[in-house]
């Protein structure tokens, strides 16, 4: 399959994920260009971190179909026909994804650098060595490169999530997902986190979806802001846009109320 | 908890103690034969414990991550092991099974027995610690694209094995102590050896006052060993939490 840069990195069609009678995501239909940068914001509950966590495969979906790069995630096709895809398939397209999560979820076990070895060596069967480099240039793109040898209970919260970003980057995915990832912070360590994001923002080639409740940061960073409300894109649009002139009364709603809190 | 420290001064109390009245009359005429005995209970328990772990990690991966067939092997095992008498399950292994035309050595169905049925209790204890390792490690794995075996080995068993440890002490405490029953299928472990002296010669009191001590001393030996290996294991977890 020839993919140019109109196939989207990411597509979500008529994808459904419920819990038991719960309908939390309810068609959706959303596409991610190569390289944009989107924030999804919306009140909690509204389904945004179970988009990402659809995405990483965390979560089954009930319906529809989830396309990465134009090859279905969850899914082959098979005599025209889309079927459920076995562990090799989920793994192969999963390989493009990478995520950061709220709480960090570092190895305890491990040093930081050994945290970022770990998967690069036994998903991706890099020898040590080579592993090791990578795990120090990104700990130092990170800022890191001073507790290389530190175990997550020895760092900030702040350091732990930029440990967590460098080790999700050595696995080279095309797509990174950030999952409320300053929530769990002291409010003095957003910055540097912020700042790691930004960088890799930088790179164009990187696809990055996050979930976050800062609005500031997703007006400055994010190519595209889609407002979630009960499992659906109620309004989105470019940051200027959507901040400064919202149609929809509940996006309006929502932004007075996270606003006002600031 | 106890220290290792204090635990170190009983065990060094209990061996001084035993050594000092194996110079004394009658004391000294038991020693030797005690000597032998507990060297073949220590034996069987070593064996035995590292059967334990054996059937019980098994159990319990079997349990959890097992094929269905497997599953409800593994979760009969752990029934039937756990809810039947050691006693009984000993004498069935060493009475009943020559009858399917299975003979195994008395040794072999000594530690057979012991693991398997400490090994039902330890699949449980190897269960729970897997349980207790957050979901966020399975998610980061997962994340990371590991396998499910890669997961397990390289991520989850690793601080498993951390909460797994004391209750596995205990567990191997439990085992010397249901040693003594191997002395009803003719093995010369400690406690066959004190019941045959004591119909010898009717020093009941010596003999059995030594024999408790020698079972405490394997016993505090175990527990320092196990602190140790605790120590060890939980080196990266623990230097961050003393923080």
């Amino acid at each position: 399959m020839t993919l140019d840069r109109a196939t989207p990195m990411v597509k979500f069609a008529g994808v459904t994920k419920r819990y038991g009678r719960l309908t939390v995501i309810d068609g959706l239909d959303f596409a991610i260009a190569h390289g944009e940068k989107v924030a999804l914001i919306g009140p909690s509950g509204s389904g945004k971190t179970t988009v990402l966590r659809m995405l990483m495969t965390l979560e089954r979906i009930d319906g529809g179909v989830i396309w990465v790069e134009g090859e279905p995630l969850t899914h082959v096709e098979r005599g025209g026909r889309l079927v459920p895809a076995d562990a090799r398939h989920l793994r192969r397209v999963r390989g493009k994804i990478g995520m950061v999560f709220q709480h960090f979820n570092l190895f305890p076990h491990m040093t930081a650098l050994k945290n970022c070895m770990e998967a690069p060596m036994t998903v991706l069967g890099l020898p040590k060595h080579q592993a090791a480099e990578r795990a120090a240039e990104l700990l130092d793109m990170v800022g890191l490169a001073g507790k290389k040898n530190h175990y997550p209970s020895q760092l900030s919260g702040g350091q732990q999530q930029r440990v967590a970003i460098a080790r999700a980057l050595a696995m080279r995915p095309k797509v990174m997902l950030f999952d409320e990832v300053t929530s769990a912070l002291d409010p003095e360590l957003v910055g540097e986190v912020l700042n790691v994001i930004r960088k890799l923002g930088a790179e164009h080639d990187l696809t990055m979806l996050m979930v976050t409740h800062q609005m500031g940061f997703a007006k400055e960073f994010a190519d595209r802001i889609a407002f979630f409300h009960r499992g659906k894109i109620e309004e989105e649009g470019k940051p200027e846009e959507f901040f400064g002139n919202p149609k929809n009364e509940r996006t309006r709603q929502f932004l007075r109320a996270v606003l006002d809190a600031v | 908890m106890m220290g290792i420290r204090s635990i170190a001064v009983m065990l060094a109390a209990s061996l001084a103690l035993v050594a000092g009245l194996s110079t004394t009359e009658p004391f000294r005429t038991f020693m030797p034969g005690l000597i032998e005995g507990a060297w073949m209970t220590v034996r069987i328990a070593l064996v035995g414990s590292l059967l334990a772990v054996l059937f019980g990690v098994a159990a319990a991966l079997a349990r959890l991550y097992g094929p269905l067939p497997l599953r409800w092997l593994a979760r009969a095992y752990i029934e039937i092991f756990r809810g039947t008498s050691a006693l009984v399950q000993l004498f069935w292994l060493f009475f009943v099974l020559p009858d399917f035309g299975i003979s195994l050595a008395p040794f072999t169905v000594a530690v057979l027995t012991l693991g398997l049925n400490v090994g039902a209790y330890g699949a449980e204890i190897v269960r729970a610690a897997i349980g207790a390792v957050p979901r966020g490690q399975w998610e980061a794995s997962t994340a990371l694209n590991m396998t499910r075996g890669q997961m397990l080995r390289r991520i989850i068993l690793p601080q498993a094995v951390v909460a797994m440890i004391p209750p596995w002490g205990n567990l191997f405490i439990e085992l010397l102590k249901a040693t003594a029953l191997v002395s009803l299928i003719t093995i010369s472990d400690l406690a066959f050896k004190a019941q045959e002296m004591n119909q010898t010669t009717f020093k009941t009191i010596d003999i059995f006052t030594l024999v408790l001590l020698i079972y405490l001393a394997i016993s505090l030996a175990i527990t320092i060993g196990m602190r140790l290996i605790e120590g060890a294991a939980s080196r990266g977890l623990a230097r961050g939490r003393a923080h």
